[in-house]
């Protein structure tokens, strides 16, 4: 089928879209026959009259406001740059994958210009970024930028069939959002006039249809905007006291805006290079997100704002284990810094980061700890550097000065937490095993007897968790079991947050332990 | 009509084979067609001439002109070995030249003959010929591969005979056709044809092309409420769950799976495996790889937002505090049993049961042993070991505290026991009434037969035997302590026997067996007997000799019962661990029913005074419960469980094989299979 649209039966859409999809195919089956009787002039006339169909009604009746729009559009996302990474051969149609790339650099440029990026994470299957749109958090994933091992037991068409639909919704969200910040929609970079779109550089990169895409997929240059903004134009927020919220909330939210405002203005006024072993586009709109100023090989991709030799770069993204050459007055760092500082909403310390170093763990900032749940250490730190204390930097510059020093204050703090847990929890097991003594056998002899302080709380505790079983007893069949699931889970929790610090102890003692051994063989 | 052409083509005449003939006898004049050149190049160029034009050789010959050999065209060589080599118009021959020509005189002549280079042997004649300048000249044309005419010049401007100026002369003289004068047809059948497709809708015309924009703002008059109908109840896509650390490229050492966990990971089901993935560790960012299942995620995903039927699933977000009851404290409930305070030890095999004399001062236990052993509650001791000839299955003292007797089942007989224990008046008075007897006069036929004690049985206590044709399970008194009921291991209808101590008659209650008999119960007030069977207990009226009443246990297999002292209130034990709670006002659905025990419920009892019932099971422990019954009718029964005691262990998978209140204190006695019984005060 030419141009075919695979649906399959159940498909909600199909209903939608029933009228245009049986004209698509009776033209179908009409052009077949005018092939198979070589009537050129039919299959011209046909051609010429395709049917076509529109999915803006069913974007619209899918989401009948804005919000809900933006609320799906995850998957939207995720699609629309998994397509446009797709190779223009074979697998879809060269137009789905030129409208993906299009639509997705469209929204990136959007998130860059409103600046609404909140989170990013480095997984091992791609690069997950978290964007705030109007209050929604909007989360898509691209993959690393390396060919695809195409799958073979992957329904393309199925995916075609839902991307079709995904670049129509992206289209119009993306044209709602350009107008919301006064951005021109089919986006024109700033300070551009027609003539000048054709440039001179880029005519050696690309051609001159392709060059205009590629010049904004560059992400290095800012948008015209329909009406240029005005400082006055962020006025900022009145305040009203809202009914039933104290002071605090009050505070606390205010609190949140400042950090966000802080965030937003991370980069700012730091230069970045950037190079050529990194990836470019994620960092470049990181950087740019965050208010940096960044630059890349001339040769790397077009865009290229200033060159490595510029003395005001203040950091240079490095992702090899050692540099030939150094200049003095920039920091040469591994990419895992940019992404930490982003989800720390802090300029994180660089020591950690040079290049060749190891890295410290790079954590998912999806993650809120809920009481119970384990916290690995490093976030704890990074807990303390945001509230402001300055604990742990402190105890690693010493770590740093005293390198032999086998305990560091951080790790002997999080060991006690974790001891006075654990404490507590051994105390608790006593107990329970002395009691358990205690019913058991009465010693028969009998011997000076010795005051034995009655602990009056654990009695009470005693009573009150048998109190507890006996009512468990007398619950009804249904009640209990939905009580025993609960418990379950909750136990299986506790189990597994245990397990992990278990195990990170366990790696702790023998990191320490090899560090110990090499100090004596170093003596030796 | 046709349009005059625009380019004529070059060589007109010699696409026409019918031209060549015209031309060749203008080229080569008759006269002159005999060629003679040098050998090397006469051969050559004869050849050349015979190649290029050997089709025409036969026309050559056939000209009338030349006539002077007159064969025809046929090959020469049929004349090789005649001296002639033809005739002539005459008829003669035309003879050979008589001197052929060796070698010596071809090489004397090529170097002689200045002309020898043009000379050409004439084959039909065997005469030399000399070619002239013209002849040889042609030659060379046509060796050169150009027109054998001089005159011609293929190169001349073409003329255009078909010009886009109208010309005032017709072409062809040719008058006009009539087809020319009236409509085609073919042409009329052709177009009515686009006319009805067009009219049929068949051909359409073309679209003018659509100049709305792509995009627009769609949600310029967003209106929420105008939701269609089948988005209704539209559940949005649940989003796809975010990345945990231990999706990171560089996750913290304790995401990391161990080898094990790894391998655990690789033999589980795709679909049971918590993570899709393996945790792994890359040193930096250049060295992460692409992710192999990416696109089948992404895929996966598209088939769960369209195959998937969503719903919405009421989420149970309580808090398991709030499931467990609020019963009133056990602290307020008191007196109950809450520890072990006597061990009763004596027995060497498992204590299958428990009885207490109405004072409270003496207990009895039988035992697997063969034994059944008389203590004294309160100081554990010992007070006698009456040895019997079998396993004592059950016991029981009779309740009346004016008489000292204790029934004892023993396997095929009932054995009526005067422990002497405590007032010497009392057990005396007992035997007293006991050989008060007096048979009457006529024998009646009884089920079981009554025998009066051997000297030696006497001696150990034995009063009286009543002895049953099948083994006795169970054996219980009634309140007035003049009757009691034994219970049979048997199918038939004679599993429950009443006997009358006084009379020393017996009688078989029922006509027939409606099952397997569990245990019996005698009322504590009115006159009603209580069946249980494997399911059913049923409740008799022994004056009006009918059923009243048949409850439900909901039970698999009931174990043991017993009674309220009020009489209206029963619990039952079974074996599926479940004790029955039966209100016989409300209901014969058990009011309740407690899973309090994790195994099989060998006893259940009641407390004569308090509000207190026990059960003992399997699982080696006994629960006290509190199970108030409240005079007010509406007001139904507070059951709470107060307290678990343990003590006994556990021997052949037995815990506590009977359970017993003591009759006036809240006490509790448990036998158990490790051989002891218990007291808990």
């Amino acid at each position: 089928m030419q141009g075919g649209l695979h649906l399959p039966p159940s498909s909600p859409w199909k209903r939608a879209l029933s009228l245009p999809f049986s004209a698509l195919q009776v033209f179908v089956r009409k052009l077949r026959k005018a092939y198979g009787k070589s009537e050129w002039s039919t299959v011209e006339r046909l051609k010429d009259n395709k049917p076509s169909y529109k999915l803006d009604h069913i974007v619209k009746e899918r989401y009948p406001t804005f919000i809900d729009a933006l609320r799906d559009l995850d998957d939207a996302l995720s699609m629309c740059f998994l397509f446009s990474t797709f190779p223009r051969t074979g697998k879809c149609h060269v137009q789905i994958i030129q409208l993906c790339r299009r639509l997705s650099v469209e929204f990136l440029n959007y998130v860059i210009a409103s600046r609404s990026l909140r989170k990013v994470f480095l997984s091992i299957k791609g690069i997950y970024y978290q964007a705030e749109v109007l209050g929604q958090p909007i989360t898509w994933i691209t993959p690393y930028a390396f060919a695809h091992d195409h799958p073979t037991d992957v329904d393309y068409r199925v995916m075609a069939t839902f991307t079709e639909f995904y670049t129509t919704l992206l289209g119009f969200v993306n044209f709602r959002l350009y107008h919301s910040l006064n951005l021109l929609y089919p986006p024109k970079i700033e300070g551009q006039s027609e003539v000048e779109l054709k440039p001179t550089e880029g005519e050696a990169y690309a051609m001159d249809s392709e060059s205009y895409l590629e010049k904004l997929s560059a992400l290095s240059a800012s948008l015209a905007r329909v009406v240029a903004p005005t400082p006055e134009d962020d006025v900022e927020m009145d305040e009203f006291p809202v009914e039933g919220e104290t002071a605090e909330q009050m505070d606390a939210r205010k609190k949140e805006q400042e950090v966000l405002e802080k965030q937003k203005k991370l980069f700012e006024g730091l230069r970045f290079f950037l190079n050529r072993e990194v990836p470019r586009e994620p960092l470049a709109f990181i950087i740019r997100c965050f208010g940096g100023q960044v630059s890349w090989d001339k040769s790397l991709c077009i865009g290229a704002t200033y060159d490595v030799s510029d003395p005001s770069i203040t950091h240079q993204i490095v992702d090899r284990p050692r540099l030939e050459q150094q200049v003095v007055g920039r920091y040469y760092l591994q990419p895992q810094w940019v992404f930490d500082s982003v989800n720390a909403k802090l300029c994180l310390p660089v020591a950690d980061y040079f290049p060749g170093v190891l890295l410290p763990p790079h954590l998912s900032p999806f993650v809120t700890e809920q009481e119970g749940d384990y916290i690995p250490p490093e976030k704890l730190k990074l807990l303390a550097m945001q509230r402001g204390e300055n604990a742990g930097e402190e105890s690693e510059e010493e770590e740093e000065e005293e390198e032999e020093d086998d305990n560091d204050d951080d790790d002997e703090e999080e060991e006690e937490e974790e001891d006075d847990s654990e404490k507590e929890e051994e105390t608790k097991l006593k107990k329970m095993e002395e009691q358990k003594t205690q019913s058991k056998a009465l010693p028969v002899k009998v011997t000076a007897g010795k005051v034995r302080l009655e602990d009056k709380q654990r009695l009470e505790q005693e009573q009150q968790s048998e109190e507890k079983r006996l009512a468990i007893m007398m619950m009804k069949k249904r009640e209990k079991y939905l009580y025993k699931k609960i418990m379950f889970g909750k136990k299986r929790k506790v189990r597994e947050a245990n397990k992990l610090a278990e195990k990170r102890k366990a790696h702790d003692t023998a990191i320490k332990e090899e560090k110990k051994k090499n100090k004596k063989a170093r003596r030796a | 009509m046709l349009s005059s052409p625009k380019e004529r083509p070059r060589f007109p005449q010699q696409l026409l084979p019918s031209a060549v003939p015209r031309r060749f006898p203008r080229t080569i004049p008759p006269g002159e067609k005999h060629l003679c050149l040098p050998e090397s190049q006469s051969l050559r160029a004869a050849e050349a001439l015979c190649v290029l034009h050997h089709p025409h050789a036969a026309f050559l010959s056939t000209l009338p002109q030349d006539i002077r050999n007159t064969v025809g065209n046929i090959p020469m060589e049929w004349y090789q070995d005649f001296p002639h080599i033809g005739y002539d118009l005459e008829g003669k021959k035309i003879y050979k030249p008589i001197r052929n020509k060796d070698e010596l005189d071809k090489f004397l002549e090529k170097m002689e003959n200045p002309d020898y280079w043009r000379t050409v042997q004439d084959k039909m004649t065997g005469a030399d010929i000399k070619l002239t300048d013209e002849q040889v000249d042609l030659v060379h044309r046509l060796q050169k591969g150009q027109f054998g005419d001089v005159h011609f010049d293929p190169y001349e401007p073409a003329i255009d005979f078909f010009s886009h100026e109208v010309m005032i002369h017709p072409v062809t003289n040719r008058p006009a056709d009539k087809r020319s004068f009236i409509p085609s047809l073919i042409e009329k059948e052709k177009v009515s044809k686009l006319v009805h497709a067009i009219k049929m809708g068949w051909i359409k015309p073309r679209k003018p092309k659509e100049d709305t924009p792509t995009y627009y703002d769609l949600w310029a008059h967003e209106d929420p409420n105008s939701i269609l109908g089948r988005h209704k109840m539209h559940v949005p896509a649940p989003k796809m769950k975010l990345p945990g650390h231990e999706e990171s490229y560089n996750p913290p050492p304790e995401y990391l799976p161990s080898e094990e966990e790894k391998l655990a990971w690789e033999q589980q089901e795709p679909a049971e495996r918590k993570l899709n993935f393996v945790p792994r560790q890359y040193r930096c960012l250049r060295a992460v790889p692409a992710y192999s299942r990416f696109i089948h995620e992404r895929f996966e995903r598209c088939l769960d937002l369209y195959l998937c039927p969503r719903q919405r699933k009421m989420r149970v977000n309580v808090d398991p505090e709030d499931l467990i009851p609020k019963l009133p404290k056990p602290r307020d409930l008191q007196p109950f049993p809450t520890t072990q305070a006597l061990v009763y030890r004596g027995h060497s095999s498992l204590v299958r049961c428990l009885s207490i004399c109405p004072g409270g001062q003496w207990l009895v236990s039988g035992s697997d042993d063969c034994t059944v052993r008389f203590w004294e509650v309160s100081t554990a001791r010992c007070m006698k070991t009456l040895p019997l000839a079998g396993v004592v299955k059950s016991i029981s003292w009779n309740p009346n505290p004016t008489i000292c007797l204790v029934a004892i089942a023993v396997e095929q007989s009932v054995l009526l026991v005067n422990p002497s224990l405590g007032d010497k008046l009392l057990y005396g008075a007992t035997d007293q009434l006991l050989e008060s007897y007096v048979a009457p006069e006529e024998e009646r036929v009884q089920p079981v037969q009554w025998v009066a004690a051997t000297t030696e049985e006497h001696g150990k206590g034995i009063r009286l035997v009543v002895q049953h044709s099948r083994p006795v399970k169970q054996v219980t008194w009634h309140g007035k302590g003049d009757y009691f009921a034994s219970v049979l291991a048997d199918n038939s209808n004679m599993q429950v026997l009443i006997h009358q101590t006084s009379k020393r008659w017996s009688q078989n209650p029922f006509r027939k067996s409606k099952g397997l008999v569990q245990c019996v119960l005698f009322h504590p007030i009115r006159p009603y007997f209580f069946v249980a069977t494997q399911r059913y207990v049923r409740v008799y009226n022994l004056l009006k000799q009918e059923l009243t009443k048949k409850l439900m246990t909901n039970c698999k297999w009931v174990s043991s019962m017993a009674i309220h002292p009020g009489g209206d209130n029963i619990i039952c034990g079974s074996y599926d661990s479940k004790l029955a709670w039966f209100d016989l006002d409300l209901s014969t659905r058990p009011y309740q029913l407690l899973r309090h025990h994790k195994k099989a419920l060998r006893s259940v009892a009641f407390h004569k005074h308090y509000p207190l019932f026990a059960s003992g099971s399997d699982d080696g422990s006994v629960i006290v419960c509190h199970g108030m019954v409240y005079n007010d009718l509406l007001q139904n029964p507070l059951l709470v469980p107060v307290k678990v005691l343990k003590g006994h262990a556990l021997t052949w998978d037995l815990g506590v094989l009977d359970v017993l209140f003591h009759p006036t204190q809240p006490w509790v006695f448990s036998s158990g299979a490790d051989g002891t019984v218990r007291l808990f005060t």
